[in-house]
Parts: C-alpha cells; structure tokens; sequence
C-alpha cells in the first residue's frame, strides 16, 4: 500500500473519530434510562407479578435539529422535567425515549415507527410543527398508539384521528385572536405572508382571513397576501408587494420571522408585525435583533399571567433546574407527559387501547397551561395569550378567551 | 409596480445574484477540471459561515481579523477534502468521485449538527454593513453594495490567476487533459489542490456573505444555495467561470422578478425560476458561456 493511500485511509478514521467523540455531549438530550434499570426491558422479566412489565417505554418525537430545533428544545425543557417529577406510573418504571424528527415530514414518521417498532412505546408524546405530527399522526393511528400532540395548532393533526390527542388550542381560535387584535387596535390594512411548506402557516393565514372577513365584513383590508418555502431566507420580493399595509401578518416558524422582520424594517416598514406561536422562541430577538421590538404574537401561555394551581410550582421548579423562565413550548411539553401519565393512572393499565380510552376522557386536568378538557376532536379548549417583544423579551400583553 | 419599487428589487436581486454567482465559481472551477460535480461546495459555504461566527462570538475577534481567518481555514478545510475523499479515488470512475462527495457533504452537515448544534444562530453583522442609504425612495442596507463590490473583486482577481498566471495557465491546460498536462512536467495533484483552495476559499467568501445579508445560520443553510449555485453554473455554461457569474446574476435577478412582478405566484417561486431554466437549456444545451465539447475518447 502507498503511502498516500495510508494517508487518507489515516485520515478518514480521524474524521470518523471525531464524529464519534463529537457525538457523545450531544447524547444526554435523549435522556438515557437511569443506568440502575438496565435493558431487560424486551423480555418480561421472570417471575414479576401478573401482568406488570418490568418497565414501560414513553416515546418522545421532537424536532432537536432543523428549521424548528429551538421549538423543540424548548418543549424538550419542560418534558425532561415532566419525566424528572414523574419516573414512575402504577408502580413500574418509565423508560422516556426520544427521537429527533429533525423539523421533517419524512423523518418524524420514521421516528414514529421507530418509537412504536423498536422501541415499543406504549404511548408517545410530540411533536412540535403541525407537519411533523401530521406525518407521525399516520404511523401511530395505524399502529393504535396513544399520541399526545404538546403544541401542534392545525385542525388537521387530530382530526379524523382516533389515537391523536393535544394539550393545546387549534389554529381557527390562534387565527381568530390575531385578527380581533388587529381590528381592536385600529389595523385598516393587513399584508399576510405565509410559508407555504408547513400546514401550519398555511391553515394559520387562512384562519386569520376569514376571522379578518367575519370581523371587517369584507376582504377589501387583506392588501396582499404572498408565500414562501421551507429554506427560503430572501423575504425582500415578497416584502416589495405589501404596498400601504400597516401591518404584516406572518405566521410562519421563529426563524423565518426573525428573517423577515429584520428585512422588512430595512426596507423602510414602519407598521406592526403579527404572527403566531411559532414565534415563541429566542431565536426571534437573537435573530431579529431591535427590528423585532413591538412584534406582537398569539401564544398558549406566560408565565407572567400562569392563573392555574399547578403553575407556581412548575415555574419555580422550572427556574430551579433551567434558571429561565418557562417559555409556552415547555409548558406545553410539562403538560403533555403529565397528560399521558394521567391517562396512564386512569386507565389503571398498560394497554394502549385503554389508555386512548382515559386520553380521550380527560376532564378538567389542572394543567401548567390551563385547565384541560379533552374536546370529541381530541383537542383542548383554551385560553390564548397575546405577547410583545419588549427590551428583547417576550411580555404579556393580555388573555382571550375562546 | 412603480419605479421606485423596481430599484428596489433590483437592488435585492443584484445583491442575491452576486451570492450565488460567488459559490457558483467554486462549483464551475472544479467541474471543469475533474469534471467533478462537487456537493459538498455548499457545505463548505456553511463552513466558512460559522468559522466567522465563532471567530466574531467566541474570539471576540474584530471582523477585519475573523472573515480572512474564516476564509483561511475553509481553505485548509477544502484541501483537506480533496486529499482525503477525492484524490485516492481519481484513477476510478467518475460516480465513486461523485458518491464521494455526496458523503462529504452528509459528513460535513452532521459534524456541523453535533458540534455546533441544530438550533440557528444569529450572525452578527459588522457595525458598517448595517447602515441605510437611501438613494431617492429606494432602502439598501450598507451590506448590499459591499457583497457586490466583493464579489466583482474577487471575481476580478480570479479571472486575473487564471489568465495572467503560471498557475492559471496550468489550470486551463488542465482542464483540457490532465494526463497531457502531466506529461508536460507539471504536477497535476498541485495544481488539482490549488483548484480547490480557490474554490473553497471563494465559496467561505460566499458564506460570510450570506450569513451578512441573511443573519441566520445553521447546519442545513449551505443546502439551497448550494443547489441554486450549482444550477447557476450549468445556466452559465459548467466549467466557465464567467458564465456562472452571469448564470448567478441572471438566477438572482429572475427569482426577485418572479415574485416582484407576481406576488400571487410567490408560492411557486422556484417552480418558475426553474421553469425559465429548462426553457433556457433546451434552447442553448450548453449554457450561456458554454461551448460544445468534442467527447474525448
């Protein structure tokens, strides 16, 4: 062998090292199974008593990487704290396993299948982007796992979907705040900008129309409406068309925003930016930069204005372990592997038919986020809260009402 | 659309077009060497974007001190890619060349995931390129004439290596037979090397440019201007360098015009810059520049 070949084939087992090496401190987002519980898991541990596996498996699909990593981190933080409080159901041990959807249509129903497959989750948790659940939502009605959805919006994630559930409002009410914002405020002229790659912004700029047209009467204040798609970052074309509007309507993901919002002030945009949810994320501000300040945004929830019992000691266990505020997403997450253990206890049972029926039942769970009533869509019914960027910082404006 | 708006978009379109026509060069220049379409070219960009970040956020390095430096590093990165994934697999045939540097790329953005993590981060723009000038009712940020005048000097300097030095004249004897070249005594590996260097270095450039006009960065954002560069090239004519500066002017210029002059159709905005492409290759197969090559037997 040459010596060059001996170089490179050198070479490459460094970078393949690295890799390895590189990969380990990004491990312990997948928080392991406390190593005094080992494995033993797949084969029902001898002689344990009736019925009682040695330890159940919660799966977890989140996007970790990606266009939408920030949102799924920051669930991540509230479901990782979730599992902290609560490692245990009916007296058997949980195993949470989580697999990163990677902000992917594609790879959240791989990490579905993987979850159910492989792992054997009885029930899972996730995702957030209402594409990514969409995605997911096919594998796990068809396997007949229980899923319960922390913050996807769009109708469609549960509907028609027996084994769907959610814990937090849908996009026609998200829809609808925006627009009763915008008129209350004195908002004559909306230009709407949507992305066209995820469901979510699509359904959102939908809903904000017809709300905009129930609460107007008319069309004649949409000046105008353009799309983008995932990956885009050149917003000035569509920033060109809005014309006189006075406010940009723009519910797409954090990063897009933050994108669009510094863009649109270079060019001169002196009006009001709008947007939903998905904008609840540091990136925003980070991103953004001063362009963001005044941005206002419909939200599940602030910690500013957290009404429930269970909330005061979920922030102050929140800012023990993270020394932040809880954002929306990490509530959302809290509640969601709350939910799936509530369910759990009720059913009084492992079987995931079972613990759909609890799911499906629930009423009146004193959630983080609100009290929770599951609705016959498998949604939740909730109050939403209006946010503005304020010295960089998300503030609570005020709370509606559905 | 008045006037005023179509300085505007213009202005956006040169500024994007002048992107793609930095990272299309990169792709053009090796092409017409190996013949390589090289996918990893986009992720390099990504590199390059995130050496300056960290040089800006971590070694709280002045911008004038960090860009070279990013630059350089890129440069060092793109040799290392060459010595390792695509010189040993030279003498084989072209698709392990190819599958080769697909794998660099996969490599490259999921290093990128694990050591710099997924979330995006916000590049920080250089104090001077984040002025407005106002020309009559037309806004541009001080960044956009600074891409520009960027890329025409380094276009200008490439041009110069490749027309008016030894080692430009060795790579255009390259580019026409390599085993030829060798044979005249030079020694084709060097100047292959130095090839990518340039190539890695214009496509750092790139990067740093991108993350300046688009302050976000992450793993994935080499991937669609990696693509569109690399359909800018082919637009100009693979393997001329000139003709994918014109190819990313003229792919900048017709997506800001698609959606400037359609804002209904904003949606579809690839789908129709894309479109004009075909148009464009089936009535000039070769590209704008390009010319008709005889096949070598």
């Amino acid at each position: 062998m040459s010596s060059r070949k001996l170089f490179s084939m050198l070479m490459s087992l460094v970078i393949l090292a690295s890799l390895l090496v590189g990969c380990q401190p990004a491990a312990p987002q997948a928080p392991a199974a406390p190593p005094t519980q080992a494995p033993a898991a797949q084969e029902p541990a001898a002689p344990a008593p009736a019925e009682k596996p040695a330890e159940i498996v919660i799966g977890v699909y989140e996007p970790m990487s990606g266009a939408q990593a920030a949102g799924g981190q920051q669930t991540m933080q509230g479901v990782n704290l979730a599992y902290e409080q609560k490692k245990e159901v009916l007296g058997v041990p949980i195993k949470m396993v989580l697999v990163d959807n990677r902000s992917d249509k594609a790879e959240a129903a791989t990490a579905m299948t993987r979850l159910i497959n492989q792992e054997k989750a009885i029930a899972v948790v996730g995702s957030y982007g209402s594409s990514n659940s969409m995605a997911g939502g096919e594998v796990s009605e068809k396997a007949g796992i229980p899923v319960m959805g922390c913050s996807p919006t769009n109708p469609l994630v549960t509907q028609g979907k027996h084994y769907y559930f959610r814990a937090c409002f849908i996009d026609p009410f998200q829809g609808r705040v925006m627009a009763k914002y915008a008129v209350e405020n004195g908002i004559k002229k909306v230009a709407i900008i949507q992305n066209i790659s995820q469901d979510y912004s699509v359904g959102l700029a939908a809903f904000f129309k017809q709300s905009w047209n129930e609460l107007t009467g008319s069309m004649d204040g949409i000046v105008s409406e353009t799309s983008y798609q995932d990956g885009d970052q050149d917003f000035t074309a569509q920033l060109g068309a809005i014309g006189d509007a006075e406010a940009i309507y723009a519910p797409g993901y954090f990063g897009d925003a933050a994108l669009l919002i510094k863009q649109a002030r270079e060019m001169g945009f002196k009006g009001l930016f709008m947007g939903s949810d998905a904008w609840e994320a540091p990136e925003l501000v980070s991103i953004g930069g001063p362009a963001t300040e005044g941005a206002v945004f419909s939200s599940h929830y602030s910690a500013e204005a957290a009404t429930t019992p269970a909330s005061k000691p979920f922030v102050e266990a929140f800012q023990a372990k993270y020394n932040e505020v809880p954002s929306a997403m990490a509530a959302l997450g809290y509640d969601a592997y709350m939910l799936v253990i509530d369910a759990i206890e009720r059913a009084n049972s492992f079987d995931p038919k079972a613990i759909r029926d609890a799911m499906a039942a629930t009423k009146d769970f004193p959630g983080v986020t609100g009290s929770i009533t599951i609705n016959e869509n498998g949604d939740a019914v909730k109050d939403a809260v209006v946010l503005v960027v304020k010295d960089g910082e998300f503030k609570y404006l005020s709370t509606v009402k559905p | 659309m008045t006037f005023d708006q179509l300085l505007q978009n213009l202005a956006n379109g040169i500024s994007l077009g002048a992107l793609y026509a930095l990272i299309a060069i990169g792709y053009t220049m090796v092409y017409g060497i190996l013949r390589l379409i090289n996918f990893a070219h986009g992720d390099i960009v990504m590199i390059g974007a995130y050496a300056a970040f960290y040089g800006v956020a971590m070694f709280i390095l002045p911008w004038w001190i960090s860009f070279p430096l990013a630059i350089l590093l890129t440069t060092g990165l793109g040799m290392i890619i060459e010595r390792v994934a695509y010189r040993p697999l030279r003498e084989y045939p072209r698709i392990n060349l190819f599958t080769s540097a697909v794998a660099v790329s996969f490599l490259l953005e999921n290093l990128a995931n694990v050591i710099f993590g997924g979330r995006p981060k916000a590049f920080e723009r250089p104090a001077f390129m984040n002025e407005m000038i106002t020309i009559g009712n037309t806004q541009v940020v001080s960044y956009t004439p600074f891409i520009i005048i960027t890329a025409v000097v380094l276009f200008g300097g490439l041009l110069y290596i490749v027309n008016r030095t030894k080692v430009g004249m060795a790579m255009r004897a390259l580019s026409k037979d390599i085993e030829a070249t060798g044979l005249m005594g030079i020694n084709t590996d060097r100047i292959i090397l130095f090839s990518f260097m340039l190539g890695s270095a214009l496509a750092a450039a790139g990067g740093i440019l991108w993350a300046t006009k688009f302050p976000q960065i992450n793993p994935w954002m080499g991937v669609m201007p990696g693509l569109k560069a690399f359909i800018a090239a082919v637009l100009g004519g693979i393997g001329n360098i000139t003709g994918a500066v014109i190819g990313g002017f003229l792919l900048g210029l017709t997506e800001i015009m698609v959606v400037a002059f359609f804002p209904s159709l904003s949606g579809y905005r690839d789908a129709f810059a894309y479109t004009i492409l075909i148009l464009l290759l089936l009535f000039r197969p070769t590209g704008i520049m390009g010319e008709m090559q005889a096949e070598k037997v």
